[in-house]
């Protein structure tokens, strides 16, 4: 009988030994435990991530569980975190999760995003994702942003490791508060956030094996309705007020 | 000139279309592009604009034949 609790992340992928090492050394920081952040933190503990810092300030609703598949009826009003962190551990024993139930400071949040490798925006408000991007740009960190609601869904990567990178600041410049559409409210189709969460997993294991080409410069967007993608070609805003001053034109 | 404006994902849904095909003699930017595609409905904030698929903001000038997408904004995790 085929088990798949006795392959390793270097069996099921048949990745090379160093490739598989790289993987198990790697530090991954999430942000968000909630449908995104769950697909995300799943897929990368069994793909062999050695560390993921799960960051998340909310606690387990029973309304959560149709598409947060880390959680179950047992968590309910526990933080996500922790319980995201029970269910990976029973997945993958040898990963190391840390678990932060709470709001980042601005300090805390540099501190993290610098000791990452990559990290993944799972977060659900433009307060947060222009703050993390606001981080990921001063360290100098990959990130890989996913959002999903109703019927769509949406993943870019930012190589803010390198001079010339557009970051999401460029892509979403205006800084007022979104319509209030959030996927409690207006609901999402539950296996979209699986969608675009294993994309984003599969944008981190890239990045940090730095094989294929990720999905630098370039807006992936999905309907599911149409079951149509689209690609859409992202350009460094010279007017950014975030990444203006990282291009190689500009002292550093 | 003969401008093509596609509507992506829910904003497809809300404005009950996905493509018009526009007709002008002036030149138009992108945000004019929306307005006379959706009968002065005002271009709501954080939408995503693109012009033959490269990401564009609502100041730039469209040319004839060009295709103009219009992407609403999705922020859920
Ligand atoms: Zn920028």
């Amino acid at each position: 009988m085929f088990n798949p609790n006795t392959l390793s992340p270097a069996k099921t992928l048949t990745l090379p030994i160093d490739a598989a090492t790289t993987l198990a050394t790697a530090r991954v920081l999430i942000i968000g435990v909630g449908g995104l952040g769950c697909a995300v933190a799943h897929d990368l503990a069994l793909a062999g991530v050695g560390c993921l810092v799960l960051v998340d300030f909310d606690t387990v609703d029973l309304s959560n569980l149709q598409r947060q598949l880390l959680h179950d009826v047992s968590q309910i009003g526990q933080p996500k975190v922790l319980s995201a962190q029970r269910a990976l551990q029973q997945l993958a024993p040898t990963v190391n999760i840390l678990p932060i139930a709470q709001h980042l400071t601005e300090k805390e949040l540099l501190e993290e995003v610098a000791a990452a490798d990559v990290v993944l925006d799972c977060s659900d408000n433009f307060a947060t994702r222009f703050m993390l991007n606001a981080a990921c740009v001063q360290q100098r960190t990959p990130l890989i942003s996913g959002a999903s609601i109703e019927f769509g869904g949406q993943v870019a990567s930012f190589a803010l490791n390198t001079a010339d990178a557009p970051c999401y600041h460029c892509l979403y410049p205006d800084e007022a508060e979104e319509a209030a559409t959030t996927c409690t409210q207006n609901g999402v189709l539950a296996p979209l956030v699986g969608i675009i969460g294993s994309l984003q997993a599969t944008e981190a294991v890239k990045v940090l094996l730095n094989i294929g080409t990720p999905l630098y410069a370039r807006l992936l967007l999905f309907d599911a309705l149409t079951a149509r993608w689209r690609v859409v070609n992202l350009v460094k805003d010279p007017a950014c007020p975030v990444c203006q001053h990282t291009g190689t034109n500009s002292p550093f | 000139m003969t401008i093509t404006v596609k509507f992506f994902a829910s904003l497809r849904e809300q404005l009950e279309k996905s493509e018009v095909k526009l007709d002008s003699v002036n030149a138009l930017t992108v945000a004019q592009v929306w307005t006379q595609a959706c009968d002065e409905v005002p271009l709501p904030s954080h939408v995503l604009m693109a012009v033959n698929m490269a990401y564009v903001d609502q100041h730039t000038v469209v040319q004839d034949g060009d295709e103009v997408a219009f992407f609403p904004p999705v922020t859920g995790g």
